[in-house]
């Protein structure tokens, strides 16, 4: 393709070429400070005219790459970044076979993996980037990387997806973090955040997970928190996986381990200072 | 044609050129959509290669394995839901070249189940897969109308439970199609599995993934069904001098000996399958079909488009005279 950019996050390389230099511009800027892969990349993207005449007229982006959705609607070009972002999503959902992935964020202390999953709107990501900011190793607000063999997390901070009023929290980062403000988008307005150097710079440890938490926001919710068992969480994250299912016995096997070994509740918040105050308490108390 | 595919095509045929390949990606990239991925990672076992290419294809063999043992049990549930009816139970393509254990099959992905069955077995076939969980995947009148007055096969469905979707064929070409093969001989013809289920002959398996590659269609996916085609050939030959002849003269019983020698001679030229000296002419139209079937390039993506919509064409022309053809595509232009 015309325009290429290669990128490497944690242990996954990606190949993303576009018809256009714009979308490939704002990652380049959105992930500068990142490895290049220099060998093989794992999947390849395409950010390309959805039909051969919408290059120039009402030019509008297909997301498209080794691994497809055939029903996966185009964004106007001015979102050609979220296409991107969406295309290395959907590589990872459909294509990754080498770990068990959970649909997840992940934060490092002391050593050891914190995971945040949860219902979309529950507030991972978000909570997950605070978390990343005070204190705690970003490792992911999208994808948890679960090793087969080792049970151990391997990093993958993407950029994070702020969604509307989120960047708020944000604020007092420096600009050139950030990537630019796409609004209209099919989940609002939605602004990109590059992790801080720390995440980028132990993106190839691994962390083994100590605790993971089901976040629940509703503003008018009391702060509580209610254990989760094991065989409630093995449930729970066979549908937060996007592959389970495809890597059969091994991820069944690597999915109980984790059950097995790791405690899990369900908390409930208010305010993102709720949120917080009530991660550090079962933090503690792991 | 585009040099991913014919580097594709190259290796697969001979994997010990791998350290020849200058772009990984985009070779891995063409073999993905050519739904080859998994052929290539069987293939390039056991050959050195760069540790993250290594790594890949370790991923690719695995994932093909549960693609096999997911088909395997896809028709273990078939079956079970007909075996009370008594009626033979063919499979055709991917699962029936797992089931036989073959060399096609290895790394192949498989999608859905086919099976052939007798035509005069299909309404009580169709009511014990209804009956076992199987529903219809076309709700539309028009369309289930066109499968069973002039399709091969019933309208697809698919496993309420398990998202499975199984074809039932009676016949292995479309019944508006002008070669009529002999599906009686092929079912009568057919050996027994270990398994409980049948697959064809081996002359017949060949004439089945030949007609579906040059008789019907319109070559996408072309790589694989002709890599198919290689397999079975060199396993066959290997094994039985005298399989050439009874392949010729088992097509030309089905009326698809064109087809056939068609396959035959494209495999020959793309993946070096030995064949007969005296199968080896010239024809006009085998550059067009060679460079249908190399139309993907090192990111995924199709070339050729109007090579590719001729072939599209052509096989609306093949599976309908002129005049149905035109009523078709009015009945689907209007709703």
């Amino acid at each position: 393709m015309k325009h290429v950019f290669r990128l490497k996050v944690g242990p996954v390389a990606f190949r993303i070429g576009s018809d256009w230099e714009a979308p490939l511009a704002q990652l380049r800027r959105l992930y500068a400070g990142y490895p290049t892969p220099e060998g093989i990349c794992d999947f390849t993207v395409r950010v390309e005219a959805d039909k051969p005449w919408r290059r120039r007229l009402r030019p509008s982006v297909a997301i498209r790459g080794d691994y497809v959705l055939p029903d996966a609607a185009p964004l106007p070009l001015a979102q050609g970044l979220l296409a991107a972002e969406m295309g290395m999503n959907l590589q990872m959902a459909l294509g990754q076979r080498r770990y068990l992935l959970l649909h997840a964020g992940a934060v490092e202390r002391d050593g050891q993996a914190l995971l945040l999953t949860g219902e979309s709107g529950a507030g991972k990501s978000t909570l997950s980037a605070l978390l990343g900011e005070r204190g705690w190793r970003f490792l992911g607000d999208e994808f948890a990387l679960l090793g087969l063999g080792d049970g151990e997390l391997r990093p993958f901070p993407r950029a994070v997806s702020l969604k509307n009023a989120a960047a708020d929290l944000f604020a007092d980062l420096p600009e050139e973090r950030f990537g630019p403000v796409l609004s209209g988008t099919p989940k609002g307005t939605i602004r990109h955040l590059r992790p801080n150097d720390a995440a980028i710079a132990g993106m190839h440890d691994r962390v083994p997970p100590a605790l993971i938490l089901f976040p629940r926001f509703g503003p008018e919710r009391p702060a509580a928190v209610r254990p989760v068992g094991a065989a409630e969480l093995f449930m729970r994250l066979t549908q937060a996986s996007t592959n389970y299912v495809a890597l059969a016995r091994t991820g069944f096997d690597a999915l109980t381990r984790l059950c097995r070994s790791v405690p899990a509740a369900a908390i409930d918040y208010g305010s993102t200072e709720e949120a917080l105050a009530l991660v550090d308490r079962l933090w503690a108390a792991r | 044609m585009t040099a991913a595919a014919r580097e594709l095509t190259g290796l697969l045929t001979d994997p010990a050129r791998a350290g020849e390949v200058a772009d990984w990606t985009a070779l891995v990239s063409a073999a993905r959509a050519e739904s080859l991925a998994g052929t290539l990672a069987w293939r390039l076992a056991g050959v050195p290669l760069p540790r993250e290419v290594e790594r890949l294809m370790e991923d690719a063999r695995r994932a093909s394995e549960t693609v096999r043992v997911e088909a395997l049990w896809e028709a273990e549930m078939a079956r079970r839901a007909l075996a009370p009816l008594g009626v033979p139970v063919v499979l055709l393509k991917g699962t029936a070249y797992a089931a036989a254990g073959l060399p096609a099959a290895e790394g192949r992905s498989i999608g859905d189940l086919d099976i052939l069955v007798p035509a005069r077995s299909l309404p009580e076939v169709e009511r014990a897969l209804l009956a076992a969980g199987w529903e219809w995947v076309k709700e539309d009148a028009y369309d289930d109308l066109y499968y069973r007055r002039w399709m091969h096969e019933l309208p697809p469905l698919i496993h309420r439970a398990r998202d499975r979707m199984i074809d039932v064929h009676h016949t292995i070409l479309p019944l508006t199609a002008r070669p009529k093969p002999d599906a009686e001989a092929m079912i009568a013809d057919s050996a027994a599995l270990g398994n409980g289920l049948r697959a064809l002959a081996p002359a017949d398996m060949v004439v089945h993934a030949s007609a579906h590659l040059i008789a019907d269609g319109d070559l996408a996916g072309g790589l694989r069904n002709l890599w198919d085609i290689d397999r079975l050939l060199r396993h066959f030959a290997g094994a039985d001098a005298g399989f050439w002849a009874e392949l010729q003269a088992r097509a030309g019983h089905h009326r698809l000996w064109r087809a056939v020698h068609r396959a035959a001679r494209l495999a020959n030229d793309l993946y070096a399958t030995p064949i007969p000296e005296s199968w080896r002419i010239w024809d006009s139209a085998d550059p067009l079909f060679r460079a249908r079937m190399l139309a993907r390039d090192g990111w995924g993506r199709q070339t050729a488009r109007g090579l590719r919509f001729g072939f599209y064409v052509r096989s609306h022309l093949l599976r309908m005279p002129p005049l149905m053809l035109a009523r078709h595509l009015l009945a689907k232009a209007r709703r």
